[in-house]
């Protein structure tokens, strides 16, 4: 407030450890499989063995009628049909078991209950399904008339788009064309806690109860009472500890209408615990992006126009809220990312196909679209003979030109882009590299080294929203608070922290309002009987959107305090100075906890008028513009090549990152760090293959390959804090920065080692094999030239 | 992910484990440390009716050293061969083996005799056993029997052995002081199965020389023309084109890149054993 002093270090701006990491370092935490209840059935779903089938008959087990339950069974239950209100769309009706046909491998068709897992997994076994299988469409580039994942659209498409200001007259000026298509491969979120959901009956408050690891309980609750036909009022969703959600988690499922349908009849307990292969195969599944670009720059590289086409395998279903389409879309409107240029023209494809469907993971499209914006700036700067740092450099949206408004109309707030990457060229020492290149070039590795400027909007709001067309809007943001009568302050939150260590950065914030030890303040999440309505945790708009919040329940809770320690301090309001937790007037000085405890226990020492005005207490928060804050960076990355086996080391990367005001540099780092470490993944590992009839090749962690310890680089990070001029405090979201721009880092280093030869990579993930098919090319290529 | 339903034994020797093998009429697994069989059952790729626990047969764990022989039991776990439980000589080659299996939550669990009984052609015992030319011992309802493991393996995952019986111990030669290895392992992230291992042993003393491929999907392949040829090379070289066109007539590559991969792994395995 006043003069607000960060006294004890714990405000914005301390890297105070989590208070989180207390029962989660000793293993008490509480996650849905840890809990113990009576009566509690466990679920096993039968899922379809193939990609797109009739469904001809189910029968189930003799004398199991009371435990398997199929589509017909669910009486009153919606099917999930998330509609984009865009022109054209097609909506997807997906039955919580599957009705009339299946349409991906591992799409549930019916459910098992059992007093534990393993004899319902025995119960799954003995349900008779006889399929007719049905052509699968799987390849999302190769779709041309029948068969059709939804017969009734007689096409491919949920949604098409398109938007053009004037590319052919721009590229008329351009001296250099440059084309190029790029691959970023078909993934799987992978947190480390999979799915889980535990739904019974409260009859004492006549009340279903719905546990489940979620990012959104009260997208949950609201979307559980649409498709079960409750009031919202009669469902309470409870979201534990969570062990991450990275976008799975903020999406309502089938599983989940299903385990809520069980309670909600047979008003017992059930719970349905997702495994990892449940997990690879049918339940997570994301990204799937193939760009088509064509970029008109001038003859130093200047760009001109990016004409940009993109198709997303967005899968057999469109997910509730955030549709089929959220992929496409914001590839679409986010493509030009942190470059000023003035043509664009787009156009997408969100194609259904017999897999499961995607997801909004970590990076949401921006992941997809860095990759292939940043591998066109390096193409363009190749074709101009010129280095692509200085390329990329001069094309970076100048910092004066803030706020800036790209050609698609999104306005970047703050920020400077061309310093960030200023700071990882200096960092990775570029003459150095390309000293060590040139002395490396006829050995036995090659030596390649890349940057990726990205931008990451973050806490994007209200008008945005709107303008996407998805099925919900977030409003303002609301956080409520109240002291406890020997003054700890609660906090409660309607965004869930599942790893954002939010129980510690909302604390801080609060801290850094009214001065209160963190140890005295509560943050209150995942409970939609607790919390205030929120959309929840997603596009990284926690810290900024319920921070803001926070800040403003503690400003709130500040002015009606302080009349109250005027009162007992016997001077005008307007003299007494909060500071650090403290109350000055004149001549005293009073804390506040003891203000909390008077107001609450000794209300006779107050005139009436005082003790009316209560300390609990509504912030409700929105950004002065509510279209996005931009956070952005450069990642740098140093690759050595092993030109006999197609291995790729990372031997050198860097961070620039710029968030705004870091609450926690500790948590900060934390999640540049983790979404790193999930960009590497991408880049080099991770992979969800299907066969030709959409059968998934990988069903094991032994098989679908994620980044572990010994995968990742030392890496070397940097901070700007630029402050939003739009927000409290000047935060910015940070939660998936560190994940868009890996794969353009590293394959931008690559072909970069590969550079004067023509041969570029262009798919995700970059495997020995793969990238041992471009050295066979570039060494024939070297020969050729030496010829 | 549970098991279908089994019965579950634990077996207090290596009698009461065989009896119970030959009990089951073929439906028995035996279970030791269980870090392959345990997803499988899970998977329920794998469906004993019963499952025979040795992972508390002590005599299962010894270690001798007898005369020019190393015995290993089966129950040996990768964790303490990595920490030294074999005497020296072939237990440099097998400790530098251990080290890299599988991550070492694994390795504690994980056993010599489980990896070799499990038949993974990717896995590094088999691989590593193969090369020093060791042998299984073998008991059944009808006694012993010693199985070379160049020969244990028939197919990925089925091994020559009986429904009825079990490796109690890996019996192989020791080398002498003058004996060099190498072992090369290329896989896509530390702790995965290899795509392409090799392992080379060379004695001048006793003259024994070999040079053993690894591959994903075949039985090891032991390159007995390579072994020749580098036994009678006084430099120990071996030209990379002789290795190409040896892996070429392995036949254990799909592709281009295969061969291409297998013959490096190849040529580093003998380059590095050169330097040592």
């Amino acid at each position: 407030m006043d003069d607000a002093i960060d006294a004890a270090g714990q405000g914005i701006g301390s890297s105070v450890l989590r208070k989180e990491d207390d029962r989660h370092m000793r293993g008490r935490g509480r996650f849905i499989p840890d809990f113990k209840m009576d009566g509690l059935s466990e679920v096993a779903f039968v899922r379809s063995p193939l990609a797109h089938a009739l469904i001809v008959s189910i029968a189930k087990p003799a004398g199991a009628a009371g435990w398997v339950f199929i589509r017909d069974d669910l009486a009153g239950v919606k099917p999930i049909r998330s509609v984009m209100r865009a022109p054209g769309f097609r909506a997807s009706d997906h039955h919580p078991l599957a009705h009339g046909k299946v349409r991906f491998v591992g799409e549930p068709i019916a459910m098992c209950v059992a007093p534990s897992r393993a004899l319902a997994e025995d119960l799954a076994e003995s349900v008779d399904v006889h399929l007719e299988e049905l052509t699968a469409v799987v390849d999302a580039k190769a779709v041309n008339g029948g068969p059709y994942v939804h017969d009734e659209w007689g096409a491919h498409t949920f949604l098409e788009t398109s938007s053009d200001n004037g590319i052919e007259e721009i590229a008329k000026a351009a001296a250099v064309t440059v084309k190029r298509e790029f691959h970023m491969s078909r993934q799987v979120v992978n947190s480390m806690e999979g799915k889980a959901i535990l739904a019974y009956w409260d009859d004492l408050k006549s009340q279903l109860v719905v546990y489940t690891s979620t990012q959104v309980p009260h997208m949950i609750r609201t979307g559980i009472a649409e498709h079960l036909g409750l009031d919202q009022g009669a469902v309470r969703v409870v979201a534990p500890d969570v062990g991450g959600g990275f976008g799975y988690k903020c999406v309502l499922q089938a599983e989940e209408l299903c385990i809520a349908w069980l309670a909600m009849t047979f008003r017992k307990p059930f719970r349905w615990t997702e495994d990892r292969r449940e997990h690879l195969t049918s339940g997570a599944n994301c990204r799937e992006h193939f760009y088509s670009v064509t970029a008109y720059a001038d003859v130093r590289g200047k760009l001109l126009g990016i004409d940009a086409e993109i198709t997303v395998d967005a899968g057999a279903y469109s997910v509730w809220p955030f549709t089929a389409c959220l992929e496409a879309t914001m590839a679409a409107g986010h493509f030009p990312g942190p470059y000023a240029f003035k043509g664009y023209r787009s156009k997408s494809w969100s194609v259904a196909t017999n897999k499961p469907a995607i997801l909004p993971y970590r990076g949401v499209a921006r992941t997809g679209i860095c990759f292939a914006m940043e591998l066109t700036i390096d193409a363009v700067a190749r074709a101009v003979g010129r280095e692509p740092w200085e390329v990329r450099r001069e094309n970076l949206v100048p910092e004066d030109a803030m706020p800036y408004v790209n050609p698609t109309g999104k306005v970047y707030d703050s920020g400077d882009y061309r310093r960030s990457l200023d700071i990882a060229v200096k960092e990775i020492d570029l003459p150095a590299v390309r000293r060590k290149q040139a002395a490396m070039a006829d050995g036995g590795h090659l030596i390649g080294v890349g940057f990726a400027n990205y931008i990451e909007m973050t806490a994007h709001g209200t008008k945005l929203f709107a303008a996407v067309g998805l099925p919900f809007v977030p409003g303002a943001e609301p956080a409520t608070l109240r002291f406890t009568p020997d003054g700890g302050l609660e906090i409660r939150v309607g965004v869930q922290s599942h790893g954002q260590g939010m129980e510690t950065s909302l604390a801080q914030i609060a801290h850094e309002v009214l001065g209160i030890d963190l140890g005295k303040i509560a943050v209150v999440h995942g409970d939609t009987e607790l919390t205030p309505f929120s959309t929840g945790t997603y596009a990284s708009r926690s810290i900024t959107m319920a921070g803001g919040a926070v800040a403003e329940g503690c400003r709130i809770l500040a002015e009606r305090m302080r009349p109250i320690a005027a009162h007992l301090l016997q001077c005008g309001a307007d003299s007494v100075v909060l500071r650090a937790g403290t109350f000055y007037g004149p001549s005293g000085n009073i804390s506040v906890p003891e203000v909390a405890r008077t107001w609450y226990m000794r209300p006779e020492q107050l005139s009436g008028e005082l003790s009316v005005c209560g300390l609990e207490v509504l912030g409700l928060y929105r950004p002065k513009v509510d279209t996005g804050q931009y956070s952005y960076g450069t990642h740098a990355a140093v690759v050595s090549i092993d030109r006999l086996t197609g291995a790729l080391r990372i031997l050198d990367y860097v961070i620039v990152e710029d968030c705004g005001r870091r609450v926690n540099p500790l948590i900060v780092a934390g999640q540049t760090y983790g979404g790193a470490a999930q960009g590497i993944g991408t880049a080099l590992l991770e992979e969800m293959q299907f066969d030709t009839n959409g059968q998934p090749l990988a069903s094991t962690l032994a098989d679908y390959l994620m980044p572990g310890a010994a995968e990742m680089p030392n890496i070397r990070l940097h901070h700007i804090e630029t402050l939003s001029p739009n927000t409290a405090y000047g935060i910015k979201g940070v939660g998936e920065g560190g994940a868009i721009p890996p794969p353009a880092a590293i394959f931008n280093a690559v072909n970069d080692a590969f550079a004067g030869t023509g041969v570029e990579v262009n798919t995700t993930p970059l495997t020995p094999r793969r990238l041992y098919g471009a050295i066979e090319r570039w060494e024939l290529g070297r020969r050729g030239a030496g010829a | 992910m549970k098991p279908a339903p089994f019965e579950y034994w634990r077996a207090t020797s290596i009698d009461e484990a065989v009896q119970g093998l030959a009990a089951s009429a073929g439906t028995a697994k035996i279970i030791a440390g269980g870090q392959s069989l345990g997803p499988m059952l899970n998977l329920r790729l794998a469906r004993p009716s019963v499952l025979i626990d040795i992972a508390g047969v002590t005599e299962l764990k010894r270690v001798q050293d007898v005369g020019g022989k190393l015995f290993i039991g089966a129950g040996t776990t990768h964790a303490a061969i990595e920490d030294g439980v074999l005497p020296a000589s072939a237990a440099g080659l097998m400790q530098a083996v251990a080290r890299r299996i599988a991550y070492r939550a694994v390795r504690n669990r994980g056993t010599i005799g489980g990896s070799l009984a499990h038949a993974d052609p990717a896995a590094d015992w088999i691989l590593a056993l193969t090369a020093l030319d060791a042998a299984v011992s073998v008991r059944g309802p009808n006694g012993k029997r010693s199985v070379p493991v160049q020969s244990l393996m028939r197919a990925p995952f089925t091994t020559v052995l009986a429904e009825d019986e079990l490796i109690v111990g890996i019996e192989t030669d020791k080398l002498s002081s003058t004996a060099v290895w190498s072992h090369q392992k290329f896989s896509r992230k530390v702790g995965k199965f290899a795509d392409a291992a090799a392992v080379v042993v060379l004695d001048d003393t006793s003259g024994f020389c070999r040079i053993v491929l690894g591959t994903p999907d075949a039985p090891p392949v032991v390159m007995r023309s390579l072994a020749e040829a580098l036994l009678s090379d006084s430099k120990r070289r071996l030209p990379l084109d002789a290795i190409y066109s040896a892996v070429q007539t392995a036949g254990t590559a799909a592709d281009s890149f295969d061969i291409q991969l297998q013959t490096t792994v190849l040529a580093r395995a003998i380059e590095k054993l050169v330097l040592q």
